[in-house]
């Protein structure tokens, strides 16, 4: 079998880390070989660094080849546009994008400019196949007060809309994995939320 | 050793446990789980049986530490956050000559604080088997500072290396390091780069080994007085103890050919990480070609490397950092191949920043002429069109350091140097505050201050966190005071190590084990260390700090002020557990007469403006109250 090749990406406290996480622990309940790369210390600290997930039968590089990610999750519109390059036309990229904007400080002290999401979802177009945006963050607060389970509520509209290649069963066994015992059932009915809204 | 077998279901293979410390622990033979490249060193070193481990934080290693510090009291063995690397490695070196294995860890320039005392350590040797583990950071991705290639140090050093690509290597690989390191009576390092320390992958588990934790120094009336002229003798004892780990390299399955039989007039030879790019790269190619992937790369097999390039036409080198491998092979090819052409890091490969596929494919490409079914190049300069806004790394909202920034420059005019070291407040490089003008090494904030005020009349401040202060601050602070220097120093104290993942330092009074220890106060060793101006000022008192700092300025003895503060991640974790409310402010937008002062001067992320309307976001805000005293028009208000 061919690789799967995803990036998520997003700003510090989004949950990035743990998301790519559970996805890494469903396909290793799926029997696959896993990798995911992921930075700390001073990266951590800016929070724009993609997270890169591989899994297959054997994965060698804990890095997606420039192009090739099959999936693109952007948990930040801007961070989705930077991180896009790991997408293609001719791969088929399919980028799934939460609506939701953290302004950087850059717009302030260096006079820089926050893209609109449509200049963003147009520049993500030559890089992909489809791009999909949800307002995920708002969907959440809606339901739960919070927006902290956003990276959960993507991960159910994914796993709905077949765009990571496990088994539903297996990425609840996932989230078991790595999901705090005490948000858990928060975090179940959050992917719920996600799944209906991809089915 | 107590280990959680209930929540194993035997027949699915499955676990169910969530803290990592837990998983690190499971003693079930064969079973895979996922770990991090540094917890699996971790598990290596309890299937090693190891009995002493120490560290000072530093990424990309900080996560050997902090799993040590999760699981030592469960396995009974012992662990320390050292004050600094050089003290960590001799804490580990004096187990393992007492005959309890020891591991040590620390990032790149860990190891250069830590050197002193690694080259005798190598001299003398150990009783128990000792492993040095060591992290670079190619591309400097977390620790900022060089690009140093510590492989340098098993050559200068006479101490073998191994180089994991993965999670199971770093496990397996600290295996045979602890082995190696008992045979040979050597230390044995494990060279690690962030891709590696930083990846997650599948381990299959071995079986955890209790190891002695209790040993005796025994006396040698010479073996370990390194002292002329037996250390003439002892440097002959380790030549010869490299030439015997030489030919067991030659032997050993950790460095193993792949597509051995291939015939091609190009091979590879890789080590480290890079040898996962040099495989994907050839699957994307589709292409074939011989590869001789090193896991014991010192000292290297030199009879195997010979007969593998003999019949070659060219070969490429792929190695993280510096054409180390490279330089040998070169010489091995004047024997045996002297027409052969080497490619790697001397020019053909990137001769700075960490390696990605994408370079190593290109270089293949343009040796052999097998492109890729799309163009790498251009599609890379289609991305470098789009124009993206720049997310600096940032401090934290309601860092304390950001409110000591903000009031030292107010203080200050544009005339001051700031003379920056390692920690958060490294982050006060980017605006609006840049007070890191210049950035060395731990510590040596306080040792260039006081050259620039001997030399100069010039304003200039240092700041230095507690942690780095306690690590290599206070010789640095004794030399100031020993020779009339007038330097003013800011300790920031937030009461943690936080840049590398909140692990405690002798403020604390709380040991890595999670023992009780004694705090020790920051004032009252600079008061010891001979100086008289030391004022403690909490760093959220904006004006406190503006006035001091302008007075000391005036001093003509050296000056220390302590910014006292918890570090607010911590401050607020622990106000959520008390269940106590973290304070909510907006701004009065009747007030505010938009001057702008807490977001263009502040740099506060929580606050933003939107055509001319400053607002805070609540789900950013930690509630620190600084913008509402710096605030000239009184207009943010608390709102819960």
């Amino acid at each position: 079998m061919t690789e799967s090749d995803i990036i998520v990406t997003g700003i510090g406290g989004q949950g990035v880390l743990t998301l790519a996480n559970v996805i890494a622990w469903s396909a290793l309940r799926e029997g696959l070989d896993v990798k995911t790369s992921e930075l700390h210390g001073l990266a951590q600290r800016s929070g724009t660094i993609p997270c890169h997930v591989r899994f297959g039968e054997k994965i060698y590089s804990p890095l997606v080849l420039e192009g090739k990610a099959n999936l693109i999750i952007g948990l930040e519109p801007l961070e989705a546009l930077r991180a896009c390059y790991y997408g293609s036309k001719k791969n088929k990229t399919v980028f799934l994008i939460n609506s939701y904007e953290v302004i950087p400080l850059s717009i302030f002290v260096a006079k820089e400019k926050y893209p609109s999401l449509n200049y963003i979802i147009n520049a993500l177009k030559s890089f992909s196949a489809n791009v999909i945006t949800l307002d995920a963050s708002e969907k959440v607060k809606n339901t739960t007060g919070g927006i902290i389970s956003t990276n959960i509520y993507i991960l159910g509209y994914a796993s709905a809309k077949k765009l990571i290649p496990l088994k539903k069963q297996s990425i609840l066994k996932g989230m078991k994995e790595v999901i705090p015992k005490r948000y858990l059932e928060l975090n179940k009915k959050v992917f719920d939320l996600g799944f209906k809204a991809g089915q | 050793m107590q280990f959680n077998r209930k929540t194993i279901d035997k027949g699915k293979g499955e676990v169910i446990i969530i803290d990592m410390s837990e998983k690190i622990l499971l003693n079930e033979n064969g079973m895979k789980i996922i770990l991090l490249g540094n917890e699996a060193i971790v598990r290596g070193a309890l299937e090693s049986g190891v009995g002493f481990a120490s560290t000072f934080p530093g990424t990309p290693t900080s996560e050997i530490g902090d799993t040590f510090a999760k699981v030592a009291n469960k396995v009974g063995i012992y662990f320390e956050y050292s004050t600094n690397e050089k003290v960590a490695l001799e804490g580990a070196a004096g187990a393992a000559l007492s005959g309890v294995r020891s591991t040590v860890s620390f990032k790149q320039y860990g190891l250069n604080v830590s050197s002193e005392s690694a080259f005798p350590l190598a001299y003398v040797g150990v009783r128990a088997g000792m492993v040095i583990v060591v992290a670079d950071d190619p591309s400097c991705w977390s620790s900022a500072q060089s690009e140093q290639d510590s492989r340098y140090y098993a050559r200068l050093g006479h101490i073998p290396m191994l180089e994991p690509a993965n999670s199971q290597e770093c496990k397996d690989f600290t295996k045979i390091a602890f082995d190696l390191s008992e045979k040979f009576n050597l230390p044995v390092f494990l060279r690690l780069t962030t891709r590696v320390s930083h990846t997650r992958g599948v381990v299959t588990l071995g079986r955890i080994v209790k190891g002695r934790t209790k040993g005796k120094f025994l006396k040698d009336s010479i073996k370990f007085r390194n002292f002329p002229p037996y250390i003439i003798e002892t440097h002959k004892e380790l030549h010869r103890k490299l030439e015997a780990i030489r030919r067991i390299s030659e032997e050993i399955e950790i460095n193993f050919f792949v597509n051995e039989d291939v015939k091609n007039d190009l091979g590879i030879i890789a080590s480290g990480v890079s040898f996962n790019y040099v495989m994907d790269a050839l699957d994307h190619l589709k292409m074939n070609l011989p590869v001789f992937k090193l896991g014991l790369t010192y000292p290297i097999p030199e009879e195997k490397i010979r007969n593998f390039i003999k019949n070659l036409k060219s070969i490429l080198v792929v190695e993280e950092i510096e054409p180390i491998l490279e330089k040998s092979i070169n010489s091995l090819a004047k024997d045996v191949n002297p027409e052969l052409r080497v490619f790697g890091r001397s020019g053909y490969l990137p001769t700075a920043g960490e390696l990605t596929e994408e370079a190593i494919l290109l270089t293949i490409s343009k040796i052999t002429g097998k492109k890729l079914d799309y163009d790498l190049i251009a599609h890379k300069e289609d991305y470098n069109k789009l124009k993206i806004a720049r997310r600096f790394p940032l401090m934290c909202p309601g860092c304390p350091h950001r409110a000591t920034f903000f009031a030292t420059k107010s203080a200050t005019g544009e005339d001051t140097t700031f003379i920056g070291d390692i920690g958060c407040y490294i982050l006060g490089i980017f605006p609006p505050f840049e007070t890191q003008d210049i950035i060395f090494s731990m510590g040596a904030s306080e040792g260039l201050i006081h050259g620039i005020k001997k030399v100069s009349d010039q304003k200039v401040i240092a700041f230095i966190g507690d942690g780095t202060f306690f690590h290599a601050g206070i010789p640095a602070l004794i030399n100031t005071v020993f020779n009339k220097s007038n330097p003013l120093i800011i300790i920031l104290d937030n009461r943690t190590t936080a840049m590398t993942g909140h692990q405690p330092n002798p403020t604390v009074g709380v040991t890595g084990m999670g023992d009780q220890t004694k705090a020790i106060a920051i004032e009252d060793i600079v008061k010891a260390c001979g100086v008289e101006n030391v004022k403690v000022v909490d760093s959220f008192n904006v004006k406190e700090m503006e006035k001091t700092v302008g007075e000391f300025l005036q001093n003509d003895k050296v000056s220390v002020i302590v910014a006292k503060r918890e570090c607010q991640l911590l401050a607020v974790r622990r106000k959520r557990r008390e269940g106590k409310a973290i304070p909510k402010f907006n701004i009065d937008k009747s007030r505010c007469n938009g001057c702008g002062i807490c977001l263009y001067q502040l740099g506060c992320p929580a606050i933003s403006v939107e055509n001319g309307v400053f607002d805070i976001n609540e789900d950013l805000c930690t509630g620190c109250a600084v913008c509402v005293r710096i605030c000239p028009k009184r207009a943010i208000k608390v709102v819960r």
